[in-house]
């Protein structure tokens, strides 16, 4: 890896203002990528700015119908809560779906979604649930918060502290995972409850996307059948040495249909 | 505890690697050493306008940059087999390119920096000026009238290579009432080593020596090649030593190019050069296995008794020719094709191709895995085409137990074998009567099941060096050891095979417990450094127990007749009256004895010793040279389970019995069974080493990409061994590293075109092919 200053953040206010001063900082949260990129020096950040001690961005607490859970709760955190497991089962099967336990042990909800990797498994979740994502500054719908692949709605320098899961009535993630890295080459959350109806997909696209008439479909006829018949177009999906976009597509009203069935 | 010839003893080389206690080439810093980083070619295919490290070199910490232009004089990087000695096309390997580039990943000039970070920054600063040029990556495109030439030749084939009778098999079709035509792709696969190649080279001016450490297989074979055919460096000047090493499967076994260059260097700096390779350079670097495009035909009665046999493949050679490239699609390949059948004609040819992709060379099982597949692929359509059934047509065409030794149509002569017990042992074990059961309960699941069978035999224990060297090979393929009893009675024995994972420091000491009735803990076996090692061709195809072994039996046989002569003078009887057995030399018929640990003392103690007979000292070496190659045999079945709406196949069960002869280990022959059938697996289901089609770039370049089977991907395997001893070589036995990974290909893509009714899918069977065929076969 390239040379970069090294600073371990004591608070979030002294994480957001390290990198404001630095010319180009990167935020390390658990590192799953960040690390692997620098060390096949893809990227040269000027300044690593370390929140592993940041406490306060960590923990999984239940809030005014939601689960909130801290940017810097590992997977194997959320995986294992039982909050997490009685609230939203399929937030807690989602996380256990991750990428192998050392990567779990290490991988942080907000690291990922800041990352936004088109085949990351948390997107479906922040989309699919309707999440709020808290940053330094201010609370992003999910919508709103995926704007690309590896793009966010997040500013230069802003960091998500947390992410708000409305507890929903149903839901249930269905994924076929990438044999060698296990992440998705199709993953979708659906979800019923106070929030409406949502289908969302991830690692079909260049970033997780719903599926309105699958979930027009599925307010009025929450079973599998309804969402069987509704396929994606392929145009557009990714394509790549595991999954042509043909493939991909129709992994989506599979893996949709599951979801649907799982979630009851 | 029995830890002798047949007990599972545990390995006692597991303390130190799980304690964190292994020395492999990483672990080994040379005082004063630097550091050396590798620039390798972004391009396919590429001349080089210039080559500019003025700017590296000038780089904080560098201590020297070589490119092409430096390395003039060092001989390239020579192959060790041509197909009957040629005639084959040979073009020049140079440690460092010179002028062109023929692969990514192809060396382009090297940095040695005070750390491995300064190398790496100033390599980046190495300029080069690339003058790309269309890059032929498939066989297709490098065979294409008009197709870019890698080398100053007039195409891109390497050689032209044929065995068995081309008219008997003509002839053989001719009056076939069946023919059964197949065309298949066996995939290239990249062999992953745990541990990344590395190597050290040192020169020593005090004593005008050289010093290399490194990842090999075969340390003596490094000797040699770089020795007398690089940099022109005489033996007792050379020492090569490979210390642990963390697996191999064949990808290290070939000698590279970076050997040379860090043992040239090391004397060119004066300090020693240490190297070692980043997981995506082993990707791009290390030699790649298989990559076969074949058709086969399969010429039978229609009652499936096999007339003759058809084999046309090309086979990739990647953009130069790897030590033994040329061995493996040929002598290792189309010498099996018989299989343990008793097809009279077969006739098959192959061409070697150039192609800008990374050198192709051994990988476990090496041409067997190739031959068995495409057989039993073909015998098993067959079967399905002429309405047989799988163990049936098989059993029609096994060779009778009375048959053997059973000289076969394409050279090789096999010196034993029982096939029908082991098939239905095999099928007992898998339950193959209760399947239509199991297949119409997965039905309900909405699953379909299927069940494929592989019945393999292959060639180990290489090989009698006269029949190597008629072939083609450019060296002998004995095995030395030497095996020295200490004066207090304990053993340290040097072997020139070479464990990377096989366990040779527990199997060949229980050998040696054994035989001499010492301590199993009183045996040490010392490997990989042939300034302790009398020589050595190392360890691959499975021979290290029926060659290596075979020498430790040979000196051992010295041993214990050297101490019946001691014993004798102790015991005043005469030598021939000496029985040796339990670790006592007694007097026959008598209860006079003396025990081993008493006659090596006398040994090296000789004061009541027959000195003007014997010398004393209790040392001896030998040399075996097999007669004949082993043939292992056996049959693996699989299940599947296909999820028809993914395509994702799951193995459901594994059961298989192989004939290894002799087993010395059972723990570690299931081990390296089970680690056969994971590696079989792979390149069936998971493996795809992928480069695109028109930049040659490597797509499948990281372990994000490129999926190697782990446990969740495996069931439980039910495995047993039979036992027919090999007849040829004083242990019995046959060898049985590769057999999985031989076996296993077959059998699971003979299972999934069972569960889903095609006829072929090709390997890797990802989901979305599986899914794929079932969709065209639905449609048709």
């Amino acid at each position: 890896m390239y040379e970069f200053n090294y600073r371990r953040a004591n608070s979030v206010f002294d994480a957001v203002e390290s990198s404001a001063r630095a010319e180009d900082a990167s935020y390390l949260a658990g590192g799953m990528t960040l690390i692997p990129v620098l060390k096949f020096r893809l990227a040269g950040p000027s300044d690593v700015i370390d929140l592993a001690g940041l406490s306060e961005l960590k923990g999984i607490r239940s809030e005014d119908g939601a689960v909130v859970i801290g940017a810097m709760t590992t997977h194997s955190e959320v995986a294992g809560s039982a909050e997490v497991r009685q609230a939203i089962p399929a937030l807690g099967d989602l996380a256990e779906s991750i990428g192998d336990p050392q990567v779990r042990n290490r991988g942080t909800i907000g690291g990922s979604i800041a990352n936004a990797d088109p085949a990351a498994d948390y997107p479906a979740a922040v989309v699919g649930l309707g999440a709020t994502v808290h940053t330094n500054s201010r609370a992003i719908g999910a919508d709103d918060f995926f704007t690309g692949m590896f793009e966010t709605a997040l500013e230069p320098g802003e960091l998500v502290t947390s992410v708000s899961f409305p507890v929903p009535d149903r839901a249930a993630y269905m994924k076929f995972p990438n044999p060698a890295s296990r992440y998705a080459i199709v993953g979708v959350m659906v979800s019923q409850g106070n929030g409406g109806t949502r289908v969302a997909v991830t690692g079909a696209g260049g970033s997780v996307f719903r599926v309105p008439e699958m979930e027009q479909a599925l307010v009025s006829n929450f079973s599998p059948e309804a969402v069987a018949g509704i396929s994606v177009s392929a145009d557009g999906l990714n394509e790549d040495i595991h999954a042509s976009a043909e493939y991909r597509a129709h992994l989506v009203t599979v893996m949709a249909r599951r979801a649907v069935a799982a979630a009851g | 505890m029995d830890t002798g010839i047949g007990a599972a003893v545990t390995r006692k080389e597991d303390f130190r690697f799980l304690t964190g206690q292994g020395s492999y080439t990483d672990d080994i810093s040379r005082p004063n050493q630097v550091h050396a980083v590798f620039v390798r070619s972004v391009m396919a295919h590429a001349n080089l306008r210039s080559v500019d490290a003025g700017a590296a070199r000038a780089m904080p910490g560098v201590v020297a940059v070589f490119t092409g232009d430096d390395l003039e004089g060092v001989g390239g990087v020579p192959c060790g087999f041509a197909p009957d000695g040629g005639p084959m096309n040979e073009p020049p390997r140079p440690v460092l390119a010179q002028g062109k580039v023929r692969f990514v990943g192809d060396m382009i000039a090297m940095v040695i920096a005070e750390t491995p970070e300064q190398a790496r920054d100033a390599a980046e600063a190495v300029y080069v000026d690339y003058d790309e040029l269309p890059a032929v990556v498939s066989m297709e495109a490098a065979m294409a009238d008009g197709a870019p030439t890698l080398h100053d030749l007039d195409d891109n084939s390497c050689f032209s290579w044929g065995i068995g009778d081309a008219e008997a098999t003509d002839a053989a079709f001719a009056e076939a009432e069946h023919v059964t035509t197949l065309e298949l792709v066996n995939n290239r696969k990249c062999p992953n080593a745990i541990e990344p190649r590395a190597a050290i080279g040192e020169f020593d001016t005090a004593h005008d020596s050289y010093t290399l450490y490194t990842t090999s297989q075969n340390p003596h074979v490094i000797r040699l090649l770089m020795g007398a055919f690089v940099l022109g460096i005489p033996e007792h000047k050379l020492r090569v030593v490979s210390p642990d090493v963390g697996g191999g499967f064949g990808s290290k076994i070939p000698h590279y190019p970076e050997e040379i260059a860090v043992t040239w260097a090391g004397k060119q700096v004066g300090r020693p050069v240490k190297w070692t390779a980043e997981r995506a350079e082993s990707f791009l670097s290390d030699t790649h296995g298989r990559d076969h495009i074949t058709r086969v035909d399969l010429a039978s009665t229609s009652d499936g008794k096999f007339l003759g046999l058809r084999v046309h493949t090309q086979a990739n050679m990647g953009a130069y020719l790897s030590t033994f490239g040329p061995l493996i699609p040929t002598y290792l390949y189309g010498t099996l094709l018989a299989g343990l059948y008793t097809t009279p004609a077969i006739r098959c040819t192959v061409d070697g191709v150039f192609t800008n992709t990374a050198p192709v060379d051994a990988e476990r099982g090496a041409g067997r895995p190739e031959a068995t597949f495409l057989l039993e692929r073909v015998v098993e359509m067959a079967g399905r085409e002429l309405g047989i059934d799988p163990v049936e047509i098989r059993r029609r065409n096994f060779i009778p137990p009375d048959a053997f030794p059973y000289q076969t149509p394409v050279i090789v002569q096999y010196d034993s074998g029982n096939y029908g017990p082991v098939l239905d042992r095999a099928s007992d074990l898998a339950d193959y009567a209760g399947f239509a059961q199991r297949r119409e309960e997965a039905a309900g699941r909405g699953r379909l099941r299927g069940i494929g069978f592989a019945a393999y035999v292959e060639a180990c224990g290489m090989a009698p060096s006269q029949i190597a060297g008629i072939i083609g090979a450019r060296a002998g393929l004995y095995e030395a050891a030497q095996v020295r009893v200490h004066p207090t009675g304990s053993v340290t024995v040097y072997t020139g095979s070479h464990s990377h994972g096989q366990g040779h420091e527990t199997t060949f000491a229980q050998i040696v417990a054994d035989r001499l009735g010492v301590p199993f803990e009183n045996v040490d076996v010392v490997h990989g450094d042939t300034d302790q090692i009398p020589f050595g061709m190392g360890t691959y195809g499975s021979r290290s127990l029926a060659v290596g072994g075979s020498a430790i039996s040979k000196a051992l046989d010295k041993i214990v007749a050297k101490g019946k002569k001691i014993a004798a003078h102790a015991l005043e009887a005469g030598e021939s009256d000496i029985d040796f057995t339990s670790g006592e030399f007694r007097v026959r018929g008598t209860d006079k004895s003396v025990g081993f640990g008493d006659v090596a003392l006398s040994a090296y103690v000789p004061h009541n010793y027959p000195l003007e007979e014997l010398e004393p000292g209790l040392d001896e070496g030998a040399f075996y040279d097999p007669a004949n190659f082993t043939f292992p045999a056996g049959c693996h079945i699989c299940e599947v389970e296909v999820d028809p709406e993914t395509g994702q196949a799951q193995i459901v069960n594994w059961n298989a019995v192989d004939d290894f002869g002799k087993v010395v280990n059972p723990m570690i022959v299931d081990g390296q069974v089970h680690g056969g059938i994971a590696h079989g697996v792979g390149q069936a289901l998971l493996e795809n080493c992928a480069y695109d089609q028109e930049s040659g770039q490597l797509l499948s370049g990281s372990l994000t990409d490129y999926c190697i089977p782990r446990a969740d991907d495996l069931p439980s395997f039910c495995i047993e061994t039979t036992e027919t001893p090999c007849p040829h070589n004083p242990l019995g036995v046959k060898g049985c590293g590769e057999a999985g990974a031989i076996a296993a290909p077959a059998a699971l893509i003979n299972a999934i075109t069972d569960a889903i009714g095609v006829a072929h899918v090709d390997m890797p069977a990802t989901p979305e092919k599986v899914w794929a065929a079932l969709q065209s076969a639905q449609g048709e």
